[in-house]
């Protein structure tokens, strides 16, 4: 069982921008059942399920959605994460692409749950050309009464819009995703409070990743266990992996947890190209984790790409081979965040300047032992004193390539070995 | 005050019910509607006061969202991913190509303002690495006679 | 309408550095620590102002994680560490980060002594510069009043928060983001071509050195060498109240005779009084309000003293110009007065005299530059410094400031009244004009002369003063940009209507102004400034001065007897008013 069909089950199965053709094949039937058993019931089924959210914190979307629900306000929002701003990750794009009426009914669902009546999905501008697509399937529903008020009959009111990003990694970050929304520059705000007690214009807000949606509404559709079929008793389910990067057949893939990374590799993405061997991956965005070629036996869990110091992340597998270079990527990986970071604590914005300046000097081979100290200080500030996540878990691809590669960055001795052998 | 900046400001701002918190979707239709690209000084002032908040709330949105820009660039944006994949799948040569058959640096806008070429984030399209964006469509597996076939369609030019 | 709520103020109990710590629920833990005796240093942080968590300087260990102190709220049981080797190693590394994107050329630096990024460095025991050092290199020194230093500066955001909340002003703000991220005025313009207000209180706010006032002190050097000149100082109300703390002395010390006996000893022909010019703003504006109310002028009236509130006006509030008083501000008054009366009766020719005034303000710089504010083609005013540029000189002179005799003005126009000294504090002026304009109403010499409704420090403040058993004026006082622009906006619906209006630019008023000494923030957590120096302003009106109302000035008297004929005369127009400017 390599690639599975459980949230990509209708994955060309209909048009994509039809709700007809949705309903054609079933589409909505997680709402009915939803409104017909209530969010009680349909809570327990996720919290049966063991579904972790799928933006990259895998916090228990049972929990989350208990916790959203149970905050008290006149106004609470729902929020779809469609800002997939990690490198290397296009599954949301694929599910807003093929499926996008399955996201909708997820939001619709996620709002009956959490007595939400506002919904708002953030696509990021990269994605423009995919808005009108989406605010056309969004005024389909309205006008058949999937949205709005009293939702096919029922008592709940649900309202959506989609809001564009304008450009900002970091404002896939909840905080700074509120700000943007308010008009303001996308720097996240420090917690507590957090997000789900007082995030857009202050109130509640449940902002939930857009693959944790559509999973929500397979899960309603086919049950908790039919789910749990999928995985590991610690990652039970399936994932969508992005893979890119040197091999064959780059693309999405539905996956049961427990695959390894090769079989990944090699079954699903039809291995390395131009028969090269493989170098290394980057697992779950700019700031996942780096894992050698002889590490990619390792299953693809929570808990064990854990064991080896990375996580799944946003689902992103970036595959390098023999012919590039480690510390070229980690320089673009820095690149990136010299590039996106928001620049709001110090940690983040001076740290990420400090080592641009150690990375130029590293490619231009004038690095210094001074240098790897400042490097160590750096990584050691980011990743414990940042303001937000984006910040603390910057350090990761260094820190694990460190970890791998330990001859990549030569050490404070070698280097006066080296000397004193000179 | 230019009275088509004011026109413009007007109709959009009344649109977002001139809402700051809409700033974002105002400042992207308006800058829309720019030849170049950008929103000039005068417009961010007139929308800091339609909006009533302060010329530098403006600015800062302006400046931080790779979106917008308060500076003056082509008519057709073209934007070369420089991230992980694109960089593992060799983009040098796809830059290389773009900024032959422009003429100019990445970074740099083409003297009759047609294009502005720049780097950018990962778009998404890692599928098709490497790739680039132009304006708002994306464009992957590209190879030398592709690049020169899309920039002469773009320039209005048949080949 | 104020409505009092009876709660019991919850209590949270915790535990920092090992003391229990019970304090009111929302406290925040540096907060907390404060009151447990424990000071966690900030840098980002100002109280009011600034609480953005940022620098990450007060790093605390809150139930095992690192957390910036100045926002994290307390909650029960949360056990809290201040002091330990990873957040003592941290605080290090986070400052060494600061300083790598600082130009730390602290000798011939304006904070030198009076920096808190210095302070921190000494206090954190920082011994080391860590990493390489890359700061941006402009200066933007094309304002007349505010000069900014960008290699210092380094994005604790004060300055942004000032400018755009509390003066609602909006002209510097946070750009770009991540290493690129740096405080900019908008477009990255120099601050003249904006609508900078040049009030300055992004400058006394600023930890470090990156923002300051224009310096004007060679200028002055450069008039008190010229024998050819008849060189004369005045010296703003509020300068007294705070000139004091640059030389050690405790805030709200009133320093005027020593003040008076260093001017001296610089150089300065005359040393005068602004308060003279005070008293003649009320003869002035009282007879303006007067007339208005009469014949129905426009109203309500608003004050005019604060050029920086001018400017303000002038850029966002255009279609309130009509209700400015046309009187200018008493600088511009005492030196239009110093260049036609002054020098008229001491056989000088003004083109002789160099008026200098010292202000509590950055803005008077701006003022003295406006075209409008001359009389036959000679500036009323030639060169403004501020409180701090004034204490400067003293040091380079090597004045024993707070060893000289107190002296006193010279006569005439250093006369003044408690009404003019209270001009620097927010409420001054318009208790000053109640005073005046009371007496000239019912004909008599009213004892009680303390209203206390338009003094303190609360941002907007409304009476109604029943004048004559007929009359009874509606007022308002407001300081500060933010409460300015509201109570503005509600004179403009038509929601709030008022005979007279009091602005200040400046939250506090001029003792509060962007040209007064800086005080360290650890000092701001602890003290509200407006109202401790506003204390020796008040202290000289009730105790010292022997008149408290400004037509009761004897000097002013005889200026009018002599020379003007009466206020509002001809004369006094050509010299005391003037126009103002749709900046729009």
């Amino acid at each position: 069982m390599k690639q599975v069909h459980f949230i990509t089950e209708l994955f060309d199965k209909y048009d994509g921008r039809s709700l007809q053709a949705y309903l054609n094949v079933g589409g909505f039937a997680s709402l009915q059942k939803t409104i017909e058993i209530g969010s009680e019931a349909v809570l327990t089924e996720i919290d049966a399920s063991g579904l972790q959210g799928r933006g990259g914190a895998a916090y228990p979307t049972g929990k989350k959605l208990r916790q959203a629900q149970a905050e008290k306000a006149a106004r609470k929002f729902v929020v779809c994460n469609a800002d997939e701003g990690e490198p290397g990750t296009f599954k949301d794009r694929e599910l807003l692409k093929c499926n996008i009426y399955q996201v909708i009914e997820g939001m619709v669902i996620a709002g009956i749950c959490t007595q939400s009546q506002e919904g708002i999905i953030y696509v990021r501008e990269e994605y423009t050309n995919m808005h009108d697509e989406i605010r056309n399937a969004i005024a389909e529903c309205y006008s058949h009464n999937y949205l709005g008020k009293n939702i096919l009959g029922s008592p709940y009111n649900f309202d959506l819009k989609l809001f564009s990003g304008a450009g900002s990694y970091v404002c896939g970050e909840g905080f700074a995703m509120c700000e943007s929304m308010e008009g303001k520059s996308g720097r996240p705000r420090s917690k507590p409070p957090y997000v789900k007690q007082e995030g857009f214009l202050n109130l509640p807000t449940l902002v939930i990743n857009t693959e944790t949606l559509s999973t929500i509404v397979s899960i309603i559709k086919h049950g908790a266990d039919s789910f749990r079929r999928y995985g590991t008793e610690e990652s039970p389910g399936t994932k969508l992996i992005s893979i890119s990067g040197k091999v064959n057949r780059p693309g999405v893939y539905e996956i049961p947890f427990g695959l390894t990374i090769r079989e990944i590799i090699n079954d699903l993405a039809g291995g390395i190209r131009n028969g090269k061997k493989g170098h290394f991956v980057q697992i779950g965005g700019a700031s996942g984790g780096i894992l050698p070629e002889w590490l990619w036996d390792t299953p693809y869990t929570y808990e064990d790409l854990a064991k080896a110091g990375l996580s799944v992340g946003s689902g992103a597998i970036v595959v390098a081979d023999e012919d590039n270079s480690l510390l070229d990527y980690l320089k673009v990986v820095q690149d990136f965040f010299s590039h996106e970071s928001c620049g709001k604590c110090t940690p983040c914005r001076e740290g990420n300047r400090q080592l641009r300046f150690i990375f130029e000097r590293i490619t231009d081979g004038t690095v210094t032992v001074a240098d790897y100290d400042r490097l160590e200080i750096v990584l050691d500030v980011m990743g414990k004193a940042s303001l937000c996540g984006s910040g603390k878990t910057e350090v990761v691809p260094f820190r694990t390539a460190q970890r791998y590669f330990p001859e990549l960055f030569l050490t404070k001795e070698s280097l006066e070995a080296k000397k004193a052998v000179v | 005050m230019k009275p088509e900046l004011e026109q413009l400001a007007e109709s959009i701002c009344a649109k977002y019910d001139y809402d700051a918190v809409n700033l974002l979707p105002i400042l992207q239709e308006i800058q829309s509607h720019s030849a170049r690209n950008y929103i000039c000084e005068e417009m961010a002032r007139i929308i800091a006061q339609k909006l009533d908040i302060t010329e530098s709330r403006v600015y800062d949105v302006i400046t931080y969202f790779s979106a917008l820009s308060s500076e003056p660039r082509g008519e057709i944006i073209i934007q070369i991913c420089n991230s992980t994949t694109c960089n593992v799948n060799n983009n040098r040569d796809l830059i290389h190509w773009f900024e032959e058959e422009l003429g100019i640096n990445v970074g740099e806008t083409t003297p009759d303002n047609k294009f502005t070429l720049i780097f950018t984030h990962c778009f998404g399209a890692c599928d098709v690495s490497p790739a680039v964006r132009i304006d708002h469509d994306v464009y992957g597996m590209l190879t030398r006679e592709k690049v020169k076939e899309l920039i002469a369609a773009k320039r209005g030019v048949v080949v | 309408m104020k409505t009092v709520l009876l709660t019991i103020e919850k209590k949270v109990t915790l535990t920092i550095d090992n003391e229990t710590v019970k304090v009111p629920e929302g406290t925040t833990v540096l907060e907390a620590a404060k009151i447990a005796g424990i000071h966690i240093p900030t840098l980002c942080y100002l109280k009011d102002i600034n609480k953005a968590g940022a620098c990450r300087i007060c790093l605390v260990e809150a139930n095992g994680s690192l957390q910036a102190s100045c926002v994290l709220p307390v909650s029960e049981g949360m056990v809290v560490k201040t002091n330990t080797p990873l957040i003592r190693q941290m605080r290090k590394h986070i400052l060494a980060l600061i300083l790598a994107n600082h130009n730390s050329s602290c000798p011939t630096c304006i904070r030198n002594n009076n920096c808190e990024l210095q302070t921190l460095a000494k206090e954190l025991n920082l011994r080391e510069e860590i990493f390489e050092r890359e700061y941006s290199r402009h200066i933007d020194d094309f304002s007349p009043s505010v000069v900014r230093d960008d290699s210092k500066c380094i994005n604790c955001g004060r300055c942004v928060n000032v400018c755009n909340d509390v003066q609602t002003v909006g002209v510097l703000g946070f750009v770009h983001r991540s290493d690129r991220t740096k405080v900019a005025p908008v477009y990255d313009k120099s601050l003249a071509e904006l609508s900078c207000i040049n009030c300055g209180q992004c400058i006394v706010n600023c930890p470090v050195g990156a923002l300051r006032e224009k310096d004007n002190t060679d200028l002055v050097w450069e008039a008190l060498a010229d024998e050819t000149k008849h060189v004369v100082v005045q010296t703003a109300p509020a300068v007294r109240a705070a000139l004091g703390e640059e030389f050690g002395l405790p805030m709200g010390t009133s320093v005027t005779g020593k003040m008076v006996a260093a001017l001296r000893r610089l150089g300065f022909d005359k040393v005068f009084d602004t308060d003279f010019a005070a008293d003649v703003t009320i003869m002035e504006e009282g007879t303006e309000l007067l007339d208005r109310l009469n014949n129905g002028g426009v109203l309500p009236l608003i004050t005019s003293c604060s050029p920086g509130w001018i400017k303000f006006c002038e850029h966002k509030f255009p279609e309130l110009i009509p209700h400015l008083s046309s009187c200018k501000s008493p600088q511009n008054m005492m030196g239009a007065l110093l260049k036609s009366h002054y020098a008229k009766m001491n056989g000088l020719d003004p083109k002789d005299i160099v008026v200098v005034s010292v202000m509590p303000c950055t803005a008077k710089k701006f003022e003295v530059q406006r075209e409008e504010l001359e009389v036959d083609g000679i500036r009323d005013v030639d060169i403004s410094i501020t409180t701090r540029e004034l204490a400067r000189m003293i040091k380079e002179a090597r004045i024993e400031f707070n060893r000289l005799e107190d002296e006193a003005f010279d006569d005439f126009y250093g006369d003044s009244t408690g009404a003019a000294v209270i001009f620097g504090a927010t409420g001054g002026v318009m208790e000053a004009a109640i005073r005046t304009v009371a007496d000239i109403l019912t004909g008599q010499d009213i004892e009680e002369v303390n209203y206390e409704a338009v003094r303190g420090v609360e941002g907007i403040k409304e009476a109604e003063i029943q004048i004559t058993p007929e009359l009874k004026i509606k007022v308002a006082v407001v300081h500060g940009g933010a409460n300015v622009k509201a109570l503005m906006e509600r004179v403009l619906s038509g929601e709030a209507q008022y005979h007279f209006i009091e602005v200040m630019a400046c939250p506090g008023g001029c003792v509060n102004g962007g040209g007064q000494p800086i005080v360290p923030d650890k000092v701001k957590m602890e003290t509200d400034v407006r109202a401790e120096r506003a204390k020796a302003l008040y202290y000289e009106d009730s105790a010292i001065l022997p008149r408290r109302k400004s037509h009761k000035n004897p000097s002013v008297q005889k200026l009018y007897r002599e020379f003007l004929e009466e206020p509002n005369s001809s004369l006094a127009h050509k010299l005391l008013h003037t126009t103002y400017v749709n900046r729009q």
